[in-house]
């Protein structure tokens, strides 16, 4: 059963394309074209956020529109540490992580005591609360922003070239799909892809929906600094449009244009984003023109997203294995 | 701190708040009676205040721009809604988060286009450069005229919902739209002259904040998210309760962005303070939010519901 289901179209594609961005920079230094490697170091920096949110998002159908606010944490925690003369990797790190994880606590704990459309809007306003906050601190930089002096070290391991920034986005990339796999169909995940569909069943069989949301929306706050920590070190450079709330738009996006609540969705639409961006930019500087209105057409017709569009492809021939699971309509 | 200053950062706090309920009113019946959460609003603003300006720049009357301003923020949102918006009243709020946020990238750059980047600047009309004389206090009477228009706006919806038919069937919708459909009511085209009527606020409200801010692509999203925290703060779907957080969401921003720079001049150094304090300021809107969220989740005066 587990074999058959790799070789699934839903499930060999995207791991044919994450085999093939694992030799990016090596074709890139090839081809003499290191914009390459920066270009898909940044798409997997974003697949990783945007898997994070899908945590929230997709499993846990809880409607952040403040997810910037952690990519900013992780970002800011390397910035920070950076400029008080910290180098260490582990400790940024461990910064970024504990940051975003008592910032998540704490918004997590008020957001979730609502719920549909204030939860939207309270966590869209955190996050603007953290984006000025940082505007306002005018010792790091401010609106400016601030650049990344000493990127983070483990060990011998340096996270200053490109290169090195993409092989730690992609191995990052990697676990953090192998985790949302395992997640998926583990007691945890199940219990919160349960608690999306109906809270109240899932308390009645003796779990705390609550709690089990809430280390959702704690462990996706987490994994996005992690995204973050990747992010600053790419760019060597901090500032506050990292938390833009356009940021937490366009990672929602990602995550509904690849196929929310699904193990590859996430990664697939930050691809198809960045590339999508790329090809527009190509065309007129008037990309989001064109843009914008292939989002609204996603949010009309297209919600089950790229991974919906290759679960049909595995219906499509016959399949001698059990049938897919089909992740149900959002309430 | 002298007094006139007090009082002249309050009546400013006063034109910032009637103008968020310009854009509030609208945005709270949409979000309250079709449950629709409308990123696109501040496009809607945007869209008004380029129609206003650029109208009254060919045309040299205000009066023509407004006009102009809620002729076109009233055609686009009919638009939008029968085109779009119409098509995702059933769907949840990840739909139209991700559907609105399109429109939003979308006008955005399209007044980029047609317009360029550079901000317009709209002279006040003659009429109302002068000041007023308010018991040996002068103001600006532009500004004195966009509270008188606010309130007349607020008294007037209060009046259409509490008084006439319309209002009554936008009450009925609020609670039940099936059965107000099911009474033969046509819930279709109310949605639709509903969220008309808001853009149409939208665009008021963008034509009248022309000559005191500037006219520039995406000068509605910092003013949306402002109203949005507005209308969570009054309860969503509550008109009278946009108006009362509108006015304290425009008072505490405007007087957290004159008072808090000077009192953190006293304790730290000038430049400093200077800088941090506007942006404290735009952050304390959000902490007044996340106070009211925790202590009273749906907001301090919900709506009404049967």
């Amino acid at each position: 059963m587990k074999t058959s289901s790799a070789f699934r179209p839903s499930t060999w594609i995207p791991l044919l394309l994450l085999g093939l961005l694992a030799i990016v920079p090596t074709v890139a230094s090839g081809f003499d074209q290191p914009y390459w490697t920066a270009f898909f170091a940044r798409i997997l920096i974003y697949a990783v956020a945007a898997s994070a949110l899908n945590l929230a998002l997709g499993y846990g159908g809880l409607v952040s529109f403040g997810h910037a606010l952690f990519l900013g944490i992780g970002a800011y925690a390397v910035g920070l540490c950076a400029f008080h003369g910290i180098g260490s990797g582990w400790l940024h790190l461990l910064v970024a992580v504990a940051a975003a994880a008592a910032a998540a606590l704490v918004i997590g704990a008020i957001s979730l005591r609502t719920s549909g459309m204030a939860f939207i809007m309270i966590t869209l306003a955190f996050a603007q609360m953290g984006y000025f906050l940082l505007v306002s601190l005018k010792h790091y930089g401010g609106d400016d922003g601030l650049s990344v002096g000493s990127t983070s070290r483990f060990g011998p391991f340096d996270l200053g070239s490109t290169s090195a920034v993409y092989y730690a986005a992609w191995l990052v990339l990697v676990a953090i799909l192998w985790s949302m796999a395992r997640v998926r169909v583990a007691p945890f995940g199940m219990a919160l892809r349960g608690a999306r569909q109906n809270v109240k069943r899932v308390d009645a069989i003796g779990l705390q929906a609550h709690h089990v949301r809430l280390v959702a929306f704690v462990l996706s706050g987490m994994a996005c600094a992690v995204a973050g920590v990747l992010l600053a070190n790419l760019n060597a450079f901090v500032s506050p449009s990292t938390l833009a709330w356009t940021v937490s738009g366009e990672l929602i996006v990602m995550v509904v244009l690849g196929g929310i609540g699904t193990v590859f969705g996430p990664f697939l639409g930050a691809l198809l984003f960045f590339v999508l961006e790329e090809v527009l930019k190509g065309f007129t500087e008037h990309w989001m023109a064109v843009f914008g209105p292939v989002v609204v057409l996603v949010a009309l017709f297209g919600r089950r997203g790229i991974a919906g569009w290759l679960e049909a492809l595995n219906r499509k021939r016959p399949s001698p294995g059990p049938p897919d699971i089909v992740a149900p309509g959002r309430a | 701190m002298s007094l006139t200053l007090l009082v002249a950062q309050l009546l400013n706090g006063l034109q910032y708040g009637v103008l968020l309920f310009l854009l509030a009113a609208g945005l709270t019946l949409v979000f309250g009676v079709m449950s629709f959460v409308n990123l696109a609003h501040g496009s809607l603003y945007m869209i008004g205040a380029y129609a206003g300006a650029l109208a009254y720049g060919a045309s040299g009357s205000f009066a023509v721009g407004i006009l102009a301003a809620m002729a076109a923020a009233l055609a686009i949102g009919l638009v939008l809604e029968v085109t779009i918006v119409s098509r995702l009243y059933r769907r949840d709020h990840l739909d139209h988060v991700l559907a609105t946020f399109g429109l939003v990238m979308f006008f955005n750059e399209l007044v980029r286009i047609l317009w360029g980047p550079q901000p317009i600047f709209v002279q006040v009309p003659d009429v109302l450069s002068g000041t007023v004389d308010l018991f040996g206090f002068t103001y600006s009477s532009y500004r004195f005229a966009i509270i008188a228009v606010g309130l007349v706006v607020a008294v007037g919806s209060r009046l259409l919902i509490h008084k006439t038919r319309i209002g009554m069937l936008i009450r009925a919708g609020a609670q039940n739209p099936q059965l107000v459909s099911a009474l033969g009511v046509n819930i279709g085209l109310l949605n639709a002259l509903l969220f008309g009527v808001g853009a149409m606020l939208a665009g008021v409200a963008g034509a009248m904040a022309g000559p005191v801010l500037s006219v520039q692509s995406g000068m509605g999203e910092p003013v949306l998210i402002t109203t949005l925290v507005v209308i969570v703060i009054g309860g969503i779907g509550s008109v009278s309760g946009a108006f009362y957080a509108a006015l304290i969401v425009g008072v505490v921003d405007t007087l957290g962005r004159v008072f808090l720079p000077l009192i953190l001049r006293q304790l730290t150094e000038r430049s400093i303070a200077d800088a941090a304090g506007p942006a404290l300021a735009s952050m304390s809107v959000y902490v007044l939010m996340a106070a009211v969220l925790a202590l009273r989740p749906q907001g301090l005066f919900p709506a009404r519901r049967g």
